[in-house]
């Protein structure tokens, strides 16, 4: 009985690590060659963006209340309550609201997507389609990460935007501010450096919560447990990637717009 | 009970040697990290032949047709299909070869998110490249009612009983008309009416899209109905060949452990 060989730590981690540049080839290659699936990816589109602006919305929506009505105590204390709609606009469009919805679509997609790709796996199905001779990564990768990258970005700017109104109206419960005061103060308070860093940062989150979810759940092995395990390790690794693009974009923006 | 009497009349073993080989395997071998699961394999498959692969779980049955469509890589051994060497294929000569090569799954493997339509559908459109509708449709309607399921061609797999997903699984791997058909246990988990049927149905597709097939499964009827030649497999390598009634009559023990039941 030959015995059992135990790979170490660092050899699996080297093999996983080119797996995933194998897999990001892949996928590169499939955007470009013939045959591109547009109804798989407006479907795509509509499951992602249509099916998750309910959660961003509510969420947004909070999180406005919510700092505006941490900020106001300590805003007042210095005698800057005509602040508030200034410093929630700048927090929350730089940072707060893109970080925050990439997370929860972290949780949502990410999962969702490895799920069933890992799922597919499982049920034979992806093996089905790779030996009919079919492109199963441009029909279910390619659709699947380009649909992400694209809505993730529209559903943050929604999310900011659901965000400040939720601040407006928390705004109103002790003050009396009216929207388009309001609305003048929020957008004065933006600039192109504010908004533009904010929105590209949120294309590599998309990529990055695609990507994953895809990787996952191509990658999970045959039991059915792997399909708990693919979705959980989606969200887990997307909402890493999430903060370590965030501290990156956070670096490169400030050598750029903020000396 | 009346198609493998028919195929029985027609078996031919003059005209056999005389026909093309198809597949050719010799030596394969295959492991998973320590674990030898093919050790030494060497097959011969005939155009229009069709072999069965019997053997207990875990002995390299689904391992031997995995490396025959290119999901698996031998570790030794060569491997051709119809007359292509696969460990040399690139990706586009491999996917070529695989537009031959039938293949059902022991579950159907029907894409869940679709209908029995868009199943059937998709290799003709994401394969074949076809884009008349008319085509499709008529393939499509031609291909539901050799299998039965004529009826069924709008509903989810999820709607559909486990014989009748197998039927779904077999209609969309023959309407591409493959040369080759491999089955991986298509009468598993099926009661024993509806193991006879698919196994009849298996039989009747061979003879109408002349396909050559490699039949694995554990079922003795099916086997019975199916083969024109049965190969036993143990610990990784054939250990048995001959005709479904050579290897009932066999006086070896672990051949006739698979005929048991069989009276």
């Amino acid at each position: 009985m030959a015995e059992e060989i135990t790979i170490p730590g660092w050899k699996k981690w080297l093999e996983d690590v080119g797996e995933q540049v194998s897999f990001f080839t892949r996928f590169f290659r499939n955007i470009f060659t013939g045959g591109f699936e547009w109804s798989e990816f407006v479907r795509q589109c509509y499951e992602i963006g249509y099916r998750s602006f309910m959660l961003v919305g509510i969420t947004s929506f909070i999180m406005g209340v919510v700092l505006i009505l941490q900020l106001r105590p300590t805003l007042v204390a210095f005698g800057a309550a005509s602040m508030l709609p200034k410093t929630l606009s700048v927090s929350f469009v730089r940072e707060i609201g893109p970080v925050i919805i990439a997370i929860i679509c972290a949780g949502k997609i990410a999962s969702s997507i490895g799920a069933e790709l890992g799922s597919m796996k499982v049920t034979e199905q992806l093996d089905a389609m790779e030996v009919s001779g079919a492109n199963s990564v441009q029909y279910l990768v390619v659709t699947r990460i380009l649909a992400t990258t694209i809505m993730v970005p529209i559903l943050s700017v929604l999310g900011d935007v659901i965000g400040l109104f939720g601040g407006f109206l928390a705004s109103n419960l002790r003050d009396h501010i009216s929207l388009s005061l309001y609305a003048t103060k929020v957008v004065a308070a933006l600039d192109f450096t504010d908004f533009l860093p904010a929105f590209i940062k949120t294309i590599f989150f998309g990529f990055a919560i695609g990507f994953v979810g895809c990787y996952k759940g191509f990658h999970s092995s045959k039991g059915t447990e792997s399909v708990g395990i693919a979705a959980n390790s989606a969200v887990v690794t997307a909402s890493l990637w999430i903060f370590v693009i965030d501290a990156i974009a956070v670096q490169i923006t400030s050598l750029l717009f903020y000396k | 009970m009346e198609a493998a009497q028919e195929k029985t009349e027609q078996k031919q073993p003059a005209e056999k040697s005389k026909r093309e080989a198809v597949i050719d395997i010799k030596h394969l071998k295959k492991s998973f990290g320590s674990k030898d699961v093919l050790t030494d394999i060497t097959l011969t498959v005939s155009r229009g032949e069709n072999v069965v692969i019997l053997g207990r779980s875990g002995t390299g049955k689904s391992v031997t047709i995995q490396c025959i469509v290119g999901l698996l890589k031998p570790d030794g051994g060569t491997l051709t299909v119809l007359g292509e060497e696969v460990a040399e294929l690139d990706d586009k000569e491999l996917k070529e070869l695989r537009m031959k090569i039938g293949f059902l799954f022991q579950s159907g493997a029907l894409y869940d998110s679709m209908t029995v339509r868009e199943n059937l559908e998709f290799p003709l459109t994401r394969v074949l490249k076809m884009d008349n509708q008319a085509e499709i449709d008529k393939r499509v309607e031609e291909v539901l009612e050799s299998v039965g399921l004529a009826d069924a061609v709008d509903k989810l797999p999820s709607d559909l009983s486990g014989g009748m997903r197998k039927r779904a699984g077999l209609a969309r791997t023959l309407i591409i008309r493959p040369e080759i058909m491999l089955y991986d246990e298509p009468t598993t988990g099926l009661d024993p009416i509806t193991s006879r049927e698919i196994s009849e149905l298996i039989l009747n597709m061979q003879k109408k899209y002349k396909t050559t097939s490699i039949i694995i499964t554990h079922d003795m009827e099916c086997a019975r109905i199916t083969s024109d030649r049965v190969l036993i497999m143990h610990e990784g390598k054939y250990i048995a060949e001959g005709t479904f009634d050579e290897l009932h009559k066999s006086k070896d023990k672990t051949v006739k452990s698979y005929f048991i039941d069989i009276s």
